[in-house]
């Protein structure tokens, strides 16, 4: 076992981890923030994706030992005094999201490649979320938020 | 999706994970991004004893200018070698591919010196290094030594790696003017592993092909170098007649992208197409 | 007034969906979120083997590893089981349907389960796993669908001497004329690969043992009344005693509209050990342990005369029905057995379809289900013919389209609505034709390694499963209808309980927009509650495009019964007759006296305090209908895809993609046309992306999502999407289904357009998918 301390949107957590813990597992199971989901075990379909030190991982891809002293955003702590995150809104109001199971990794990629100025295009969002898989909406929607979201946070230059 | 039991120790400094990864006698695993390593040990395929995670040696996270030369630090992440600004002066086919690797959450977690280190031929880097000629500085015990990135690449998943050594600087040539390049990659999906990938550079001398050498993904056991195909061009041959000579001695695998006759084709027109953009047609 | 506008006119309307903020914030239910104290993990122990006797098991040192608590093999559980694991649907008399249980001591496909661990952490259930020790006989194995049937083939049943299930046959001979004296006869031979559904969720059960001999059963299914009724008669239990909760499910496709071991094998461990029991499935396990869907070949024929005119159609279907019947494996052919003419008048009909059992993961309902499969080979053939009759691909069909609704088929069913004609007329307004076959000729002419392809695909399905004596004659087990109930509370807020079990269509909005109409009250008065056998007594949950046609219906039956009590309650507290109320958006007035009104909700607080309401009259404004649907629900349109190959390396993308679709009355454009873009997608993914391959020894070689491979966003384009509406004369919404029209139209389309593309070459046919190297052989035959 391994002492480690994380902060996780916002709260600093110390916690004895196994050090085969992988980090959604630590999100999930020790710290009961469910919203991440886990998807695949290949590192494929980007459903655990969450933010560290601001920028996007796949958690399932990272042991939480690994995580010792970094600063984790989850899909629970995107939005500010109940008031949604501009991709969590624009994903709402263009129907982007069916099932919702891909939902919260594919929000944080889509935060990540905002803020890293990356969604510049259709073509560049569509290969910026190239690790993140959807079954339900074939993408369209999800492209169209995010076109959105990047021009409501003024970078989508 | 969990791991076996594993022991695993935070290495502080480069000669620590060197001593920790001789302690283990073989069983232990260097761990830096984790990338290659990790979905590996979730399906259970891989099962290491101990790992050594040198993921915090932030001292191993840099690209600098070295003189005739570009240094990168075996922990720069993908992400920040294909962001670089010197990288994208003076060797830029090196931070054009980073950005081909994977996807960008995978960027953002791998480094250059984990994807070396693992050995995967059907890895982007290790086939544009290879064509580079780059130098890769490997520390032990005994210090440190350089092994040119046509001796690292052993076979599949094996590297010239001593297992208590650490892969800590990659040294990139620079490329002037008169050089062309080009990374060209095969795949399904943008996520997947390159089904080929060609790596070509061209020399010029005064306006005249001087000399090419080409590098390829997953064309056999490890990266390769397309020497035949390299002398015909230099030789004066046309881009197409030149890649016609790129199948000579791989074995290309067969496999769920495609089949080894396939690959074979899918080289020669990826030779074809580099080859023509490095040389600007 | 605009209160009261934006009190009405819900249908129709893109109302942003409701269950979206908790998915949002992260705070979905999916099953794998729960962890009620004291709850164990089960790992389930698989054969490597396709085909393999168990000679033994050893479970010792499992059962001493670190925090297990039990550990079982086949034999250990079979007094568990009162019957063997369901399929309700024995197509035939004689169909062959050989029992198979939870676990089982002779392994048929890669991934059968043969034992089972039990920890107190997922960790050290796995561990301990992997201490079982498993003898096994490997035997021969059948994989090839297509080989089954052939002498001397492997059995997958030795016991059967045979792996034929069934066959299953429909004819018709309407005008004496033999299919091969025609002017014209085409025949083409089809594989349709074996698909792995992918839900992004994967299966996931916790069975809570209760006080009182109860169990509840929270899994990501698509069918909890189902599950309910089967998993109790499997267990031997009093279907009282179980209770089945599907929370938010993170997807189905068909994929969790099943009764699986790992269900029947969580609810017996509580059971036994008194505790909860968690199945947590993993991608890779997904694979193997899920069902599969297709793995079809097909032999079509069209035959037709000179002038076009489509004389006959004739399917022989060989379909895997994998190493056992789950569910509804044999039925999934015949879900398309009465489509295989196409949306096309076709007098002369006949399809047989065989049954064959292989050793591989059982195939069952994947979305679209025996649709798919058929409208595969009518498009494709039909590109076919008008090659062999010279005539234009898009003339071919209108000269065969249904013309006049509603229209009896020669298979015998009676399509309820459509117009062919002005789907395909909005499809060419939106595609622009002539620009793209311009573009396509210039670069023929450049001789470009980027070849344009155009291709079509007109369809129409039968969906709204269904009405349920005509399930009773094609020998279904259960019904098709479906129940709902309207509760007026008196504080003026309305529960709607409803059958149907959504697992991502947002059935909780479209429903509210439904009842608030009919109602007149607003939609944020409207709860809808569903996914729980607790709460939704009865129902048949949600597959098959069902949901609205028969689910969505059943609402406004309920809302009738609602409106005709209130009107009892306000006829007699107005002293009025009732046929003297005018009903209109939830007030009722008394005709010539528009002064004298009162609302429903006001008759909801006077039956719910009785102090005044009509001699014999129960107290209490709420209604259930069950509704049963007179015929299928029959959505059609037409769909058109731009593809761009490579002729060098034989990589075909999608560049364009446009749909125009029929699907009656729209409820929900925005949900609409979400359906139809999740469905497209993974239409297009079964052209160009995906399949299930098995080697021969039927080791799975494409078992994760590395190598099968569900597209991104980055192999797809945007889409466009147009509507015509015929309404379904069937039901007073004149709604039809629309989940899986996407997924039974676009296949051929996508390959049409691979062939146009490369036909200047002289390539004539691409096995699906269009892998770059099939593409790049098919080039290199046609040189050759």
């Amino acid at each position: 076992m391994r002492q480690v301390a994380l902060t996780v949107n916002g709260t600093r957590h110390e916690l004895e981890l196994e050090p085969r813990e992988l980090l959604v597992y630590v999100l999930r199971d020790r710290l009961r923030l469910t919203g991440t989901n886990v998807g695949c075990d290949t590192s494929s379909c980007g459903a655990c994706t969450v933010l560290v030190d601001g920028e996007s991982v796949k958690s399932c891809t990272m042991l939480g030992v690994q995580a010792d002293g970094a600063e984790i955003k989850t899909i629970e702590g995107l939005a500010t005094n109940g008031t949604m995150h501009p991709v969590q809104q624009a994903f709402h109001d263009h129907h982007a999201l069916q099932c919702g199971y891909c939902t919260p990794g594919m929000v944080m990629a889509a935060v990540s490649l905002i803020e890293h100025g990356e969604a510049t295009s259709e073509a560049a969002i569509r290969e910026g979320l190239e690790g993140n898989l959807c079954r339900c909406t074939g993408y369209h929607n999800i492209v169209l938020a995010v076109q959105e979201a990047a021009n409501t946070m003024g970078r989508t230059s | 999706m969990i791991p076996a039991r594993f022991d695993y120790d935070v290495a502080e400094s480069v000669d620590e994970a060197i001593e920790l990864l001789a302690a283990g006698g073989g069983d232990a695993k260097l761990l830096a991004g984790g990338h290659s390593l990790i979905p590996a040990m979730k399906l259970r395929i891989a099962r290491p004893e101990k790992l050594v995670d040198i993921g915090r040696l932030s001292d191993l996270a840099y690209v600098k200018d070295g003189g005739t030369h570009i240094a990168i630090g075996a922990l720069t992440r993908h992400a920040a070698v294909a962001a670089d600004a010197l990288l994208a002066e003076h060797c830029p086919i090196v931070s054009h591919t980073a950005g081909q690797i994977g996807d960008p959450p995978v960027r953002h977690r791998g480094t250059l010196g984990g994807t070396l280190s693992h050995g995967d031929p059907a890895s982007d880097m290790p086939a544009v290094v290879l064509a580079l000629g780059a130098d890769l500085v490997a520390r032990g015990k005994g210090g440190e030594r350089v092994v040119p990135a046509a001796e690292f690449f052993t076979g599949v998943f094996e590297t010239a790696l001593a297992p208590d050594e650490v892969l800590v600087e990659v040294r990139v040539p620079k490329l002037g003017a008169s050089t062309g390049w080009a990374y060209l990659k095969a795949n399904r999906r943008a996520q997947d592993w390159a089904t080929v990938g060609v790596a070509a550079l061209v020399h010029r001398d005064n306006g005249s092909v001087a000399g090419a050498s080409i590098g390829l993904v997953n064309m056999g056991a490890t990266p390769l170098r397309a020497k035949a195909a390299e002398d015909a061009l230099a030789g004066g041959s046309t881009a197409a007649d030149a890649a016609a000579h790129v199948t000579e001695g791989t074995e290309p695998p067969s496999d769920q992208a495609g089949s080894s006759e396939y690959r074979a084709h899918l080289a020669q027109v990826l030779t074809r197409r580099a080859l023509e953009q490095a040389l600007g047609a | 007034m605009s209160a009261t506008a934006e009190k009405t006119g819900y249908v129709g309307s893109p109302v942003k969906r409701r269950e979206d903020a908790s998915l949002l914030a992260g705070r979905g239910t999916y099953v794998d979120n729960m962890a009620p104290a004291g709850t164990v993990c089960m790992v389930v122990v698989r054969s490597p083997y396709a085909h393999a006797r168990v000679k033994s098991v050893d479970l010792d040192a499992a059962r001493k590893a670190d925090g297990v608590v039990a550990a079982f093999s086949a034999g250990d559980l079979q007094d568990d089981w009162k019957a063997a694991m369901p399929c309700a649907w024995p197509v035939t008399e004689d169909m062959k349907n050989p029992p198979h249980y939870p676990l089982t001591d002779t392994a048929r496909y890669q991934g059968d389960g043969v034992a089972v661990v039990i920890a107190e952490t997922r960790a050290q259930a796995k561990d301990a796993a992997e201490l079982v020790e498993v003898d096994y006989e490997p035997l021969d194995a059948i994989v090839d669908v297509g080989k089954a049937l052939a002498e001397g083939a492997p059995l997958a049943h030795p016991d059967l001497g045979t792996n034929e299930c069934y066959v299953w046959a429909l004819d018709t001979d309407a005008t004496g004329q033999k299919l091969e004296d025609a002017d014209v006869v085409v025949t083409r031979t089809y594989y349709q690969p074996r698909l792995i559904p992918n839900a992004i969720e994967p299966r996931v059960v916790l069975a809570v043992p209760g006080p009182h001999d109860d169990l509840t059963l929270f899994a990501a299914t698509q069918v909890p009344h189902i599950l309910r009724l089967l998993a109790a008669a499997t267990l031997g239990l009093n279907e009282t005693k179980v209770r089945v909760v599907a929370p938010d499910v993170g997807g189905g496709f068909g994929s969790k509209l099943d009764v699986y071991a790992e269900d029947l094998l969580a609810l017996a461990l509580a059971r036994r050990l008194n505790r909860p029991v968690k199945w947590t499935e993993e991608r890779s396990e997904n694979y193997v342990a899920t069902i599969h869907g297709r793995d079809f070949v097909t032999e079509y024929t069209l035959a037709a005369t000179k002038d076009g005119t489509i004389t006959h159609c004739r399917g022989r279907v060989t379909a895997a029905m994998g190493a056992y019947l789950q569910l509804v494996t044999p039925g999934i052919p015949l879900l398309g057995a009465w489509i295989y003419a196409g949306p096309y008048s076709i007098p002369n009909y006949s399809v047989e379809f065989k049954g064959v059992f292989t050793n591989t993961t059982p195939t069952d309902a994947y979305r679209g289900a025996g649709r798919p499969e058929a409208t595969y080979v009518i498009e494709r053939t039909m590109d076919a013919l008008a090659d062999e009759l010279g005539m234009d691909k898009l003339e071919l069909r209108r000269k065969n389209f249904i013309a006049e609704f509603p229209h009896t088929l020669a298979s015998g069913l009676t399509v309820d609505s459509g117009d062919h004609g002005a789907s395909l007329d909005k499809l060419l307004e939106l595609l622009e034709l002539d620009a793209l076959r311009a573009e396509q000729a210039k670069r023929r002419e450049n001789k470009s390694t980027k070849q344009l392809g155009v291709g079509f695909s007109t369809y129409h399905e039968m969906c709204g499963l269904a009405p349920s004596r005509i399930l009773g004659a094609i020998r279904y087990a259960a019904g098709g209808w479906e129940q709902a109930t309207i509760r007026y509370l008196p504080t003026g807020s309305v529960q709607v309980i409803t059958g149907t079990s959504p697992h991502g269509q947002g059935h909780e909005t479209s429903w509210a927009q439904i009842v608030a109409d009919q109602l007149g009250c607003d939609i944020d008065a409207v709860e809808v509650l569903h996914g729980d056998t607790s709460v939704s007594h009865a129902g048949l949950d949600t597959y098959g495009s069902r949901s609205l046609p028969v689910g969505g219906v059943a609402l406004t039956y309920a809302a009738d019964k609602v409106i005709d009590k209130a009107r009892q309650i306000v006829a007699h507290q107005l002293e009025v007759a009732a046929e003297d109320l005018e009903y209109d958006a939830g007030t009722f007035s008394v005709k010539g006296s528009p002064d004298k009104e009162m609302t429903v909700a006001a008759a909801a607080w006077a039956a719910f305090a009785a102090h005044d309401l009509p001699e014999g009259m129960e107290p209490g404004l709420e209604a259930t209908a069950t509704y049963d649907p007179p015929n299928f629900s029959w959505p059609g349109g037409a769909h058109a895809s731009v593809v761009e190959v490579d002729t060098e390396t034989g990589d075909a993308r999608l560049v364009r993609y446009v749909a125009v679709d029929d699907v009656g009355k729209v409820v929900n454009p925005l949900i609409v046309d979400g359906q139809v873009h999740g469905g497209i997608t993974q239409g297009i993914s079964t052209a160009l992306y995906e399949e299930g391959v098995y080697d021969e020894e039927g080791n799975l070689q494409t078992a994760n999502l590395v190598t099968y491979l569900v597209p991104s966003a980055a192999e797809l384009p945007s889409f466009e999407l147009g509507r015509t509406e015929s309404p379904s004369p069937t039901n007073p919404l004149g709604v039809k289904g629309v989940g899986e029209t996407g997924t039974i139209a676009a296949a051929p389309a996508v390959i049409n357009a691979v062939v146009d593309a490369l036909s200047h070459l002289g390539v004539k046919d691409i096995q699906m998918p269009a892998t770059p190297e099939r593409v790049w052989r098919a080039i290199q035959e046609a040189k050759a």
